[in-house]
């Protein structure tokens, strides 16, 4: 199921977003380090789905507008970009820096969400679960700390460096830096609010994850007692790559019920 | 010229072992490494080395801001500015510099240098620093907002210390209602402002901007880069329209001098090399976080990487003008050389690196003030 590039120009920002499959609209919110390409797990939702997979503005192809100055910019930006796309009954799923991103969303406004899946998200700090230090790991250390499996990491590491791909590099860096390097990676002023998020949310971890520690679900969810909670064995921050079936399955049945 | 004599004021009993293996002396070299005994002798030691720069004729004794690291011991360079206002006379005293975006406010900054600056009758000369990349992990200061940071704490104190108080100041990151500073500072309109750097372009054309042409410092750094560096300015301050006067430049640089070219170099190299390849040594996503420079000089860095952060021998490093070492005659010809090619107003010496002794920074210093100080600052 092949995706297709859109541009949508939004609040001075000229956004790239992938858009495949039909069905009930699904926005993946990607994490610190873009969605460079189209991933196995975005063609398996798009079967179900009507897949949307922005590049965030400051990530990837998008501009780096000037008012980007923290996350609740951007959780502002993706309210005025499900509503610019007229989308309705949205299921927002969001992955680290994405799923930070769900949570700022849904605490102002889910009028246009249906239910929400945080793949090991950002945003909130848990006491005795420190993350990892992401910005002073080397390139090769930050992706074998992605992944439990080092085989994908193997995979990863194998595809050769591209100018512009160090370029594309840079930037997430920049932008993740921006608004994640102090408070680190997370919101203090968020729990606050969580309470407001009136819609089904799942809480989706991997058990080994080296990056966001998995004891930060367990804050997650008593925060959010509502959630559903659901642990992937053997997997590390990126459970939708590396238990893509698995983790599909998860959100179909889980969005679709 | 005018003659400055710079402290970094290491950690010089640090176990050089601890520090190799751990990488880097910066921001993770556990703090238990640091024995409060061996710091009590050696702030006490630097502090007499700076005061005795004084008794040499020395133009200007300086110290600088760094934390949490072996390789210096002045996260708060005002305590040691002010221990050498009361304990001099004559000297003027630097602060090279305060690090402003790491300042939680830059009221402060502007109250602590007016202080120095009346305590010691108008002898203090203002540095300006964004703090190394290091800092902005161990401070959590966002290094992308590092740049705004410095420009608008700037404006602040300089306003603060030139304009009638009180008055307000609206900025995105500082916002005072009354600025008002108690005590103004001594020299009118302010002490001079110099700029330490390891050489960009961004901040090479804000300090040579003709409405601040502050004395712009190059770092540490080989002597081609600052060649370039340096008359990048002078070129700069063309284009703004004025001529680059000498005393807008000045080169930061390690010295030793012995007896002869031999001894000198017999002497210096171990505690150079431990400098060199340990105190300064730190991995590149330390030294440079995101945001700390622009992405195109992030990459020149990432491409020159294992020249930079091999190691280097002293014989290297004289080569590269990296340092500079040996009998005075030596290291006088040295500097009238880059003198005759630079014509920088200031030449700051660093006459104690790494792990050098008390008993060999004293002769490094005396041979310096008696071989090769007056005849530099004769030159003209």
């Amino acid at each position: 199921m092949p995706f297709t590039d859109h541009t949508l120009e939004l609040d001075g920002c000229r956004t790239r977003y992938r858009r495949g499959g039909k069905g009930t609209p699904l926005l993946f919110l990607h994490g610190a380090g873009g969605m460079p390409v189209v991933l196995p797990f975005m063609e398996q939702l798009a079967q179900r789905f009507e897949v949307i997979v922005p590049d965030h503005p400051g990530y990837g192809r998008s501009d780096e507008p000037d008012w980007l100055e923290n996350i609740h910019d951007l959780a502002y930006f993706y309210l005025d970009f499900v509503a610019a796309l007229k989308l309705e009954r949205v299921v927002l799923v969001g992955n680290s820096m994405g799923g930070w991103m769900a949570m700022e969303i849904a605490v102002r406004n889910t009028s246009r969400i249906a239910s929400i899946v945080l793949v090991s998200p950002a945003g909130i700090a848990a006491p005795g679960a420190e993350p990892a230090d992401i910005f002073l790991l080397s390139p090769e250390d930050t992706v074998r700390q992605l992944f439990h499996d080092q085989r994908f990491a193997e995979e990863r590491l194998a595809i050769p460096v591209t100018p512009e791909a160090i370029d594309l590099g840079l930037k997430n860096r920049h932008t993740t830096a921006r608004l994640a390097w102090e408070p680190r990676l997370h919101d203090p002023f968020l729990p606050k609010w969580l309470h407001r998020i009136d819609v089904p949310v799942a809480i989706v971890w991997g058990k080994e994850d080296r990056v966001l520690p998995v004891g930060i679900a367990d804050e997650l969810k008593r925060l959010l007692p509502q959630a559903q909670l659901k642990i992937f064995e053997h997997c590390g921050h990126l459970p939708q790559v590396e238990k893509a079936e698995e983790f599909c399955d998860f959100v179909v049945r889980f969005a679709c019920k | 010229m005018q003659i400055v004599l710079f402290h970094l004021m290491p950690y010089a009993d640090l176990d050089l072992g601890e520090g190799r293996r751990n990488g880097t002396v910066w921001v993770t070299l556990p703090n238990r490494n640091f024995d409060p005994q061996k710091g009590h002798r050696l702030y006490n030691r630097y502090l007499d080395e700076l005061e005795y720069g004084e008794e040499l004729g020395f133009d200007v004794v300086a110290v600088n801001e760094h934390h949490q690291t072996a390789y210096g011991l002045m996260p708060s360079p005002i305590v040691t500015a002010s221990a050498l206002a009361r304990r001099t006379q004559r000297v003027k005293i630097a602060i090279l510099g305060s690090a402003l975006p790491l300042r939680a406010h830059p009221m402060m900054v502007a109250e602590e240098h007016a202080m120095i600056d009346v305590i010691s009758g108008g002898r203090l000369i203002s540095g300006f620093v964004r703090g190394i990349g290091a800092e902005y992990h161990t401070f959590g200061v966002n290094p992308t907002f590092s740049h705004d940071r410095f420009h608008e704490a700037h404006d602040l104190i300089v306003r603060a210390w030139s304009e009638p108080g009180p008055f307000s100041f609206h900025g995105h990151h500082y916002r005072v209602r009354y600025v008002n500073l108690w005590p103004r500072p001594y020299q009118k309109p302010h002490p001079p402002i110099w700029i330490p750097s390891q050489g960009s372009k961004e901040t090479i054309d804000w300090a040579s901007h003709s409405d601040r042409r502050y004395t712009y410092l190059q770092t540490f750094s080989p002597v081609k880069v600052v060649q370039r560096y340096l008359k990048q300015y002078r070129d700069t301050c063309a284009g703004y329209g004025y001529a680059c006067e000498d005393r807008q430049l000045g080169w930061a640089v390690p010295v030793y001098v012995g007896e002869t070219d031999q001894s000198a170099r017999a002497e210096a190299k171990q505690h150079f090399e431990a400098f060199r390849n340990v105190y300064v040594r730190m991995p590149l996503e330390m030294l440079l976080p995101p945001g700390y420079t622009s992405r195109e000089s992030l990459k020149n860095v990432m491409k020159a990487k294992a020249q930079m952060f091999g190691d280097v021998t002293l014989e290297q490093a004289l080569e590269l003008g990296l340092f500079v070492c040996g009998s005075a005659e030596t290291v006088y010809r040295a500097f009238e050389q880059y003198w005759k090619d630079m014509r920088f107003g200031n030449l700051l010496v660093m006459c104690q690196f790494g792990t050098l002794p008390a008993e060999l920074t004293r002769a490094n210093m005396e041979r310096f003030a008696r071989g090769v100080l007056p005849r530099l600052k004769a030159l003209d």
